[in-house]
Protein backbone atom coordinates (compact mmCIF):
# COMPACT_ATOMS: atom_id res chain seq x y z
CA UNK A 1 0.00 0.00 0.00
CA UNK A 2 1.02 3.57 -0.63
CA UNK A 3 0.04 6.12 2.00
CA UNK A 4 0.22 9.66 0.71
CA UNK A 5 -0.93 13.02 2.04
CA UNK A 6 -3.64 14.73 0.05
CA UNK A 7 -1.33 17.68 -0.53
CA UNK A 8 1.25 15.38 -2.14
CA UNK A 9 -1.42 13.84 -4.37
CA UNK A 10 -2.50 17.25 -5.52
CA UNK A 11 1.11 18.25 -6.13
CA UNK A 12 2.03 15.33 -8.36
CA UNK A 13 -1.21 15.54 -10.31
CA UNK A 14 -0.75 19.26 -10.81
CA UNK A 15 2.79 18.65 -12.01
CA UNK A 16 1.37 16.53 -14.82
CA UNK A 17 -0.98 19.34 -15.79
CA UNK A 18 1.82 21.87 -15.77
CA UNK A 19 4.04 19.84 -18.10
CA UNK A 20 1.25 18.70 -20.43
CA UNK A 21 1.51 17.66 -23.24
CA UNK A 22 4.82 16.32 -21.99
CA UNK A 23 5.34 13.68 -19.34
CA UNK A 24 6.22 14.93 -15.88
CA UNK A 25 8.30 12.93 -13.41
CA UNK A 26 9.39 13.09 -9.82
CA UNK A 27 10.39 11.29 -6.67
CA UNK A 28 8.34 10.19 -3.68
CA UNK A 29 10.16 10.35 -0.34
CA UNK A 30 9.14 8.87 2.95
CA UNK A 31 9.44 5.65 4.91
CA UNK A 32 9.05 1.93 4.33
CA UNK A 33 6.98 0.21 7.00
CA UNK A 34 6.80 -3.52 7.62
CA UNK A 35 3.14 -4.52 8.03
CA UNK A 36 4.14 -7.72 9.78
CA UNK A 37 2.47 -9.98 7.26
CA UNK A 38 5.16 -9.85 4.61
CA UNK A 39 3.77 -6.74 2.98
CA UNK A 40 5.27 -3.28 3.11
CA UNK A 41 3.47 0.05 3.37
CA UNK A 42 5.23 3.03 1.90
CA UNK A 43 4.35 6.29 3.62
CA UNK A 44 5.07 9.38 1.58
CA UNK A 45 6.12 12.50 3.44
CA UNK A 46 7.34 14.66 0.57
CA UNK A 47 7.35 14.88 -3.20
CA UNK A 48 10.28 16.10 -5.30
CA UNK A 49 9.41 17.18 -8.85
CA UNK A 50 12.17 16.50 -11.35
CA UNK A 51 13.07 17.54 -14.83
CA UNK A 52 12.45 15.19 -17.74
CA UNK A 53 15.72 14.75 -19.59
CA UNK A 54 14.02 13.08 -22.58
CA UNK A 55 13.93 16.27 -24.60
CA UNK A 56 13.89 14.08 -27.72
CA UNK A 57 10.51 12.53 -26.89
CA UNK A 58 8.97 14.18 -23.81
CA UNK A 59 5.38 13.47 -24.84
CA UNK A 60 5.77 9.74 -24.29
CA UNK A 61 9.08 9.22 -22.47
CA UNK A 62 10.64 10.39 -19.24
CA UNK A 63 14.01 10.05 -17.58
CA UNK A 64 15.26 11.49 -14.31
CA UNK A 65 18.86 12.68 -14.28
CA UNK A 66 20.76 10.52 -11.76
CA UNK A 67 22.53 13.65 -10.50
CA UNK A 68 19.19 15.14 -9.58
CA UNK A 69 18.23 11.91 -7.89
CA UNK A 70 21.45 11.87 -5.88
CA UNK A 71 20.75 15.39 -4.66
CA UNK A 72 17.17 14.52 -3.76
CA UNK A 73 18.33 11.36 -2.01
CA UNK A 74 20.97 13.27 -0.02
CA UNK A 75 18.54 15.98 1.02
CA UNK A 76 15.97 13.36 1.93
CA UNK A 77 18.52 11.48 4.01
CA UNK A 78 19.20 14.66 5.99
CA UNK A 79 15.49 14.79 6.81
CA UNK A 80 15.32 11.09 7.65
CA UNK A 81 13.49 10.24 4.43
CA UNK A 82 14.10 7.47 1.94
CA UNK A 83 13.13 7.13 -1.70
CA UNK A 84 9.92 5.09 -1.66
CA UNK A 85 8.77 5.63 -5.21
CA UNK A 86 8.46 7.72 -8.30
CA UNK A 87 5.69 9.35 -10.26
CA UNK A 88 5.14 10.35 -13.85
CA UNK A 89 2.27 11.27 -16.12
CA UNK A 90 0.79 9.86 -19.30
CA UNK A 91 -0.51 12.70 -21.48
CA UNK A 92 -3.75 11.60 -23.13
CA UNK A 93 -2.92 8.00 -22.26
CA UNK A 94 -4.23 5.58 -19.64
CA UNK A 95 -2.86 5.64 -16.11
CA UNK A 96 -1.51 2.11 -16.50
CA UNK A 97 2.04 0.97 -16.83
CA UNK A 98 3.34 0.43 -20.33
CA UNK A 99 5.88 -2.12 -21.58
CA UNK A 100 8.37 0.75 -21.57
CA UNK A 101 7.55 1.57 -17.96
CA UNK A 102 8.23 -2.01 -16.93
CA UNK A 103 11.37 -2.41 -19.02
CA UNK A 104 12.85 0.75 -17.49
CA UNK A 105 11.81 0.03 -13.90
CA UNK A 106 14.55 -1.20 -11.58
CA UNK A 107 13.66 0.05 -8.09
CA UNK A 108 12.17 -3.12 -6.64
CA UNK A 109 9.80 -2.61 -3.75
CA UNK A 110 9.12 0.99 -4.71
CA UNK A 111 5.89 2.50 -5.92
CA UNK A 112 5.46 3.80 -9.42
CA UNK A 113 2.59 6.28 -9.53
CA UNK A 114 1.12 7.15 -12.90
CA UNK A 115 -1.40 9.90 -13.66
CA UNK A 116 -3.29 10.18 -16.90
CA UNK A 117 -3.59 13.78 -18.01
CA UNK A 118 -6.42 14.23 -20.48
CA UNK A 119 -6.38 17.40 -22.54
CA UNK A 120 -4.40 19.14 -19.83
CA UNK A 121 -6.43 17.98 -16.84
CA UNK A 122 -5.27 15.30 -14.40
CA UNK A 123 -7.68 12.41 -14.55
CA UNK A 124 -6.84 9.03 -13.05
CA UNK A 125 -3.92 8.30 -10.72
CA UNK A 126 -2.87 4.72 -10.08
CA UNK A 127 -0.03 3.20 -8.14
CA UNK A 128 1.93 0.06 -8.93
CA UNK A 129 4.61 -1.69 -6.89
CA UNK A 130 7.56 -3.19 -8.71
CA UNK A 131 7.90 -6.75 -7.44
CA UNK A 132 10.20 -9.65 -8.23
CA UNK A 133 13.69 -10.74 -7.38
CA UNK A 134 15.58 -9.49 -10.42
CA UNK A 135 15.23 -8.32 -14.02
CA UNK A 136 14.05 -11.74 -15.19
CA UNK A 137 10.90 -11.93 -13.06
CA UNK A 138 10.01 -8.34 -12.34
CA UNK A 139 6.42 -7.22 -12.66
CA UNK A 140 4.13 -4.44 -11.58
CA UNK A 141 1.39 -5.18 -9.07
CA UNK A 142 -1.60 -2.92 -8.54
CA UNK A 143 -1.34 -1.09 -5.25
CA UNK A 144 -3.93 0.57 -3.05
CA UNK A 145 -3.54 4.25 -2.31
CA UNK A 146 -4.42 5.52 1.16
CA UNK A 147 -4.94 9.27 1.09
CA UNK A 148 -4.27 11.00 4.36
CA UNK A 149 -5.16 14.46 5.49
CA UNK B 1 37.68 5.09 3.50
CA UNK B 2 35.20 5.63 0.64
CA UNK B 3 31.54 5.06 1.38
CA UNK B 4 29.11 3.39 -1.00
CA UNK B 5 25.48 4.48 -0.84
CA UNK B 6 23.13 1.54 -1.41
CA UNK B 7 19.74 2.31 -3.05
CA UNK B 8 16.68 1.02 -1.25
CA UNK B 9 15.91 -1.87 -3.64
CA UNK B 10 19.34 -3.38 -3.01
CA UNK B 11 19.56 -3.01 0.78
CA UNK B 12 18.07 -6.46 1.34
CA UNK B 13 21.34 -7.74 -0.17
CA UNK B 14 23.64 -5.49 1.86
CA UNK B 15 22.48 -6.56 5.29
CA UNK B 16 19.88 -3.77 5.18
CA UNK B 17 22.65 -1.20 5.31
CA UNK B 18 22.00 2.07 3.48
CA UNK B 19 25.71 2.71 3.18
CA UNK B 20 28.80 0.53 3.32
CA UNK B 21 32.38 1.61 3.97
CA UNK B 22 34.65 -0.26 1.60
CA UNK B 23 38.41 0.13 1.11
CA UNK B 24 39.58 0.79 -2.40
CA UNK B 25 41.84 3.06 -4.35
CA UNK B 26 39.57 3.02 -7.37
CA UNK B 27 35.86 2.68 -8.06
CA UNK B 28 36.44 -0.79 -9.44
CA UNK B 29 38.24 -1.90 -6.28
CA UNK B 30 35.53 -0.45 -4.06
CA UNK B 31 32.73 -2.15 -6.00
CA UNK B 32 34.65 -5.41 -5.99
CA UNK B 33 35.02 -5.08 -2.24
CA UNK B 34 31.31 -4.40 -1.93
CA UNK B 35 30.27 -7.57 -3.75
CA UNK B 36 32.90 -9.55 -1.88
CA UNK B 37 31.27 -8.45 1.38
CA UNK B 38 27.76 -8.92 0.01
CA UNK B 39 27.83 -11.52 -2.79
CA UNK B 40 24.09 -11.35 -3.41
CA UNK B 41 24.56 -7.85 -4.78
CA UNK B 42 26.66 -9.05 -7.66
CA UNK B 43 23.91 -10.28 -9.98
CA UNK B 44 21.97 -7.07 -9.49
CA UNK B 45 24.94 -4.89 -10.38
CA UNK B 46 26.72 -6.99 -12.99
CA UNK B 47 25.80 -9.08 -16.03
CA UNK B 48 26.91 -12.69 -16.30
CA UNK B 49 29.99 -11.60 -18.22
CA UNK B 50 31.06 -9.26 -15.45
CA UNK B 51 30.01 -5.92 -16.92
CA UNK B 52 28.16 -3.29 -14.93
CA UNK B 53 24.50 -3.42 -15.95
CA UNK B 54 23.51 -0.63 -18.33
CA UNK B 55 20.85 0.75 -16.01
CA UNK B 56 23.21 0.96 -13.03
CA UNK B 57 24.67 4.44 -12.73
CA UNK B 58 27.69 4.88 -10.50
CA UNK B 59 28.57 8.33 -9.27
CA UNK B 60 31.68 9.44 -7.41
CA UNK B 61 30.42 12.33 -5.33
CA UNK B 62 28.42 14.15 -8.02
CA UNK B 63 30.28 12.89 -11.07
CA UNK B 64 29.20 10.00 -13.30
CA UNK B 65 32.14 7.62 -13.37
CA UNK B 66 31.53 7.04 -17.09
CA UNK B 67 32.74 10.59 -17.67
CA UNK B 68 35.73 10.16 -15.39
CA UNK B 69 38.02 7.16 -15.66
CA UNK B 70 35.17 4.68 -15.30
CA UNK B 71 36.09 1.91 -12.89
CA UNK B 72 39.68 3.15 -12.85
CA UNK B 73 38.54 6.42 -11.30
CA UNK B 74 40.74 7.12 -8.31
CA UNK B 75 39.18 7.52 -4.90
CA UNK B 76 40.24 9.38 -1.79
CA UNK B 77 39.08 9.22 1.80
CA UNK B 78 35.72 10.83 2.25
CA UNK B 79 34.57 10.14 -1.31
CA UNK B 80 31.03 8.89 -1.69
CA UNK B 81 30.10 6.37 -4.35
CA UNK B 82 26.39 6.35 -5.18
CA UNK B 83 24.78 3.41 -6.93
CA UNK B 84 21.73 4.78 -8.75
CA UNK B 85 19.54 2.50 -10.85
CA UNK B 86 18.03 4.54 -13.65
CA UNK B 87 14.51 5.92 -13.43
CA UNK B 88 12.81 6.13 -16.80
CA UNK B 89 9.80 5.00 -18.73
CA UNK B 90 6.84 6.43 -20.56
CA UNK B 91 3.57 5.65 -22.24
CA UNK B 92 3.70 3.84 -25.52
CA UNK B 93 1.26 2.39 -28.05
CA UNK B 94 -0.44 -0.80 -26.94
CA UNK B 95 -0.56 -0.16 -23.21
CA UNK B 96 -0.54 -3.44 -21.37
CA UNK B 97 -3.65 -3.95 -19.28
CA UNK B 98 -2.71 -4.33 -15.67
CA UNK B 99 -4.61 -6.94 -13.73
CA UNK B 100 -6.21 -6.32 -10.40
CA UNK B 101 -8.94 -4.14 -9.11
CA UNK B 102 -9.81 -1.25 -11.36
CA UNK B 103 -13.06 -0.24 -9.75
CA UNK B 104 -12.91 2.88 -7.63
CA UNK B 105 -13.79 2.52 -3.97
CA UNK B 106 -14.76 5.75 -2.32
CA UNK B 107 -15.57 5.99 1.33
CA UNK B 108 -18.23 8.50 2.25
CA UNK B 109 -17.78 10.90 -0.63
CA UNK B 110 -20.34 12.59 -2.85
CA UNK B 111 -20.02 11.93 -6.57
CA UNK B 112 -21.39 15.21 -7.85
CA UNK B 113 -18.70 17.20 -9.66
CA UNK B 114 -15.76 15.42 -8.07
CA UNK B 115 -14.05 13.95 -11.13
CA UNK B 116 -11.19 16.41 -10.87
CA UNK B 117 -10.92 16.40 -7.11
CA UNK B 118 -9.56 13.95 -4.61
CA UNK B 119 -11.54 11.94 -2.10
CA UNK B 120 -11.84 13.59 1.27
CA UNK B 121 -9.23 11.95 3.50
CA UNK B 122 -8.82 9.63 5.12
CA UNK B 123 -9.72 7.36 2.25
CA UNK B 124 -8.30 4.11 1.02
CA UNK B 125 -8.83 3.58 -2.66
CA UNK B 126 -7.63 1.58 -5.58
CA UNK B 127 -7.45 4.49 -7.94
CA UNK B 128 -7.77 8.26 -7.90
CA UNK B 129 -10.19 9.62 -10.45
Amino acid sequence: MLKIPQSACISLRRHGEETYPHECCGVLLGQFGDDGDGSVTKTVSSVAPCGNTRADSPHNRYNIDPRELIRIQREGRERGEDIVGFYHSHPDHPARWSPTDLAEAHWFGCSYVITSVEKGAAAITNSFELTGTDESDKKFVDEKIAIEA
Amino acid sequence: MPQIQIPSPLRQYSGKQASVDVPGKTVGEALAGLVAQHPDLKRHLYTDDGKLRAFVNVYVNDEDMRYLQKEATALKDGDTISIVPSIAGGCSPGVTDSSGVRALVIIGFECHGWSRTLPRPPAEIDSIQ
